[in-house]
């Protein structure tokens, strides 16, 4: 028999698991209003220097300042392009390397101990010879930011390439395949969980390979007004362009997730 | 008439930094056209690694294998391979599974199609050709990679333990449903198992092999008198058990 109407323990159930949801939203938005007007009054009142500590008065009067002269979409504008560049080139050599790793046992053992190396070494050091080698321009911003990301993302797809079920690649020798079509038809559509899941990792990761970019070799972008900022003591200007960072690293990993949900099978 | 399938002398190892492990010795055996034979050994004799030098995925140290009277690496004829698991791919439908070697051997047309059409209506898959393989039971998984396998009309099947990831009542009935399949098909396969009364079912001929290295025990011929009794029916007849400690008393005999 189908019910129906659900039973009352499942009403009831229903019931609480609602009030929870709505309990935790409640909560999350009263967290961020109790810290803005605490971060207010204390500024108010003189329990902090608001010329240093800034307070949300006053960064949302800069925020509104720069909107009227266009110039933070601006800012934000060259921030979100030069992250999506530098994304999707990250995304084209992870693939195209990793791919070729996993084709020749040979090459992925000679570069192994390489990759390591440059995947553990902190790519804000290379930021220096960069802008010596490319000049003081978007070239060494985006350098900088496919170096944050790229060798992580080669080294995690290439681990995950040759994971894939050796049955499975057996299958496809016995259908009389070659390895073009173990890589066509079983290896990158199997992988694309871990790819979008990979990818979702390298969006902020390059969004802060941009930032160091920018605090070095940039006369825009929200890394530069940070960097600005904080040489000429506008704090209010700093801080405001943290939030927006903020909601554009939110946004960029929301646009992966949509992508997620638009392929998943 | 000329033997489907001619085994002679196959000896295989396995080569790693630690030595060299044989894992078939002198393998001998034939198989007729529309034969049926089961290979069974203790886990580790090297059943495996027979079929996959019979489809030519590896090639034997010594001795040569002939299909159709022509040895294997030089054979035209198709080897359909069936793995112990169905390995059917989530990201296709059961209809873009069952095209997967058609797509490989670049034989997907309008007849083929229609062809794998037909087979999965009369296998009983017809109403889930668009259906993701994570909605099908173990046993509609098992025949979909059937229908997969004989898409390319292979002329020899090898079965690969193809119903040990089943559950014990699934595994009889998908067992008596495949191997009545392959018989009314008329081809001639060979099926691995480590379950002795499973191969009697379904077998002409049982072949046991020894622990590593694999060699040839023994050739058990089993007949029930009639052709067309299916494995369940089979395993009711007197005869059964007569064959099952014969297999039984083979497989303990270690000298």
């Amino acid at each position: 028999m189908i019910e129906t109407h659900p039973s009352l323990a499942q009403q009831e159930f229903i019931q609480k698991e609602k009030t929870h949801r709505r309990n935790v939203s409640v909560i999350r938005m009263l967290l961020l209003v109790l810290f803005l007007s605490l971060w207010e009054l204390c500024a108010r009142l003189g329990f902090i220097n608001d010329f240093i500590f800034s307070s949300p008065t006053r960064v949302t009067i800069c925020f509104l300042d720069m909107v009227k002269d266009n110039s933070i979409f601006v800012h934000t504008g060259v921030t979100v392009m030069e992250t999506l560049i530098s994304f999707a080139l990250v995304v084209v050599f992870g693939l195209l390397i990793s791919i070729l790793l996993w084709s020749s046992r040979s090459i992925s053992e000679v570069l192994e101990p390489y990759l390591v190396m440059l995947n553990s070494l902190p790519k804000s050091a290379l930021a220096p010879i960069l802008i010596v080698w490319l000049g003081n321009n978007i070239k060494t911003i985006i350098v900088a930011s496919i170096s944050v990301a790229v060798f992580g993302c080669i080294m995690t797809l290439h681990t995950g390439f040759s994971q894939t079920d050796p049955d499975k690649i057996k299958l496809i020798y016995s259908l009389g395949g070659t390895k073009k079509d173990v890589l066509l038809k079983v290896l990158l559509p199997g992988s694309i969980p871990l790819i979008i899941s990979n990818m979702k990792v390298n969006i902020g990761l390059c969004l802060v390979g941009v930032i160091i970019g920018e605090f070095l070799a940039a006369n825009k972008g929200l890394g530069y007004l940070i960097i600005y900022g904080s040489q000429v003591f506008k704090m209010d200007l700093v801080v405001m362009s943290i939030v927006i960072l903020c909601i554009v690293s939110a946004f960029l990993y929301q646009g992966i997730t949509l992508l997620e949900k638009k392929i998943r099978f | 008439m000329k033997p489907k399938l001619e085994v002679h002398g196959v000896s295989y190892s396995y080569h790693s930094l630690e030595g060299e492990t044989l894992a078939l010795s002198d393998i001998s055996f034939t198989a007729d056209n529309g034969e049926f034979l089961a290979i069974v050994g203790p886990s580790g004799c090297g059943k495996s690694t027979l079929l996959s030098l019979l489809s030519g995925l590896l090639t034997p140290d010594t001795g040569e294998i002939l299909i159709d009277g022509v040895p294997q690496s030089d054979s035209r004829s198709n080897i359909g391979y069936m793995l112990q698991r169905d390995h059917l791919f989530e990201w296709r439908t059961i209809m873009g599974n069952a095209e997967l070697g058609l797509e490989i051997q670049r034989k997907l047309d309008g007849s083929s199609k229609e062809k794998l059409h037909q087979m999965l209506h009369t296998y009983g898959l017809g109403s889930f050709e668009q259906a993701k393989p994570s909605e099908l039971s173990g046993g509609m998984r098992q025949r979909a990679a059937l229908v997969r396998t004989l898409a390319l009309e292979p002329d020899l099947l090898l079965l690969d333990e193809p119903f040990s990831a089943l559950d014990y009542q699934t595994r009889l009935s998908v067992c008596d449903d495949i191997s009545s399949i392959i018989k009314s098909t008329q081809k001639t396969a060979i099926l691995i198992t480590h379950d002795l009364s499973e191969a009697i079912s379904v077998a002409d001929r049982v072949i046991i092999l020894t622990s590593r290295p694999g060699r040839l025990k023994a050739i058990v011929p089993v007949s029930f008198g009639d052709e067309n009794l299916g494995p369940l029916m089979r395993r009711n007849m007197p005869e059964f058990s007569v064959y099952f400690n014969q297999v039984w008393k083979e497989l303990q005999n270690h000298d």
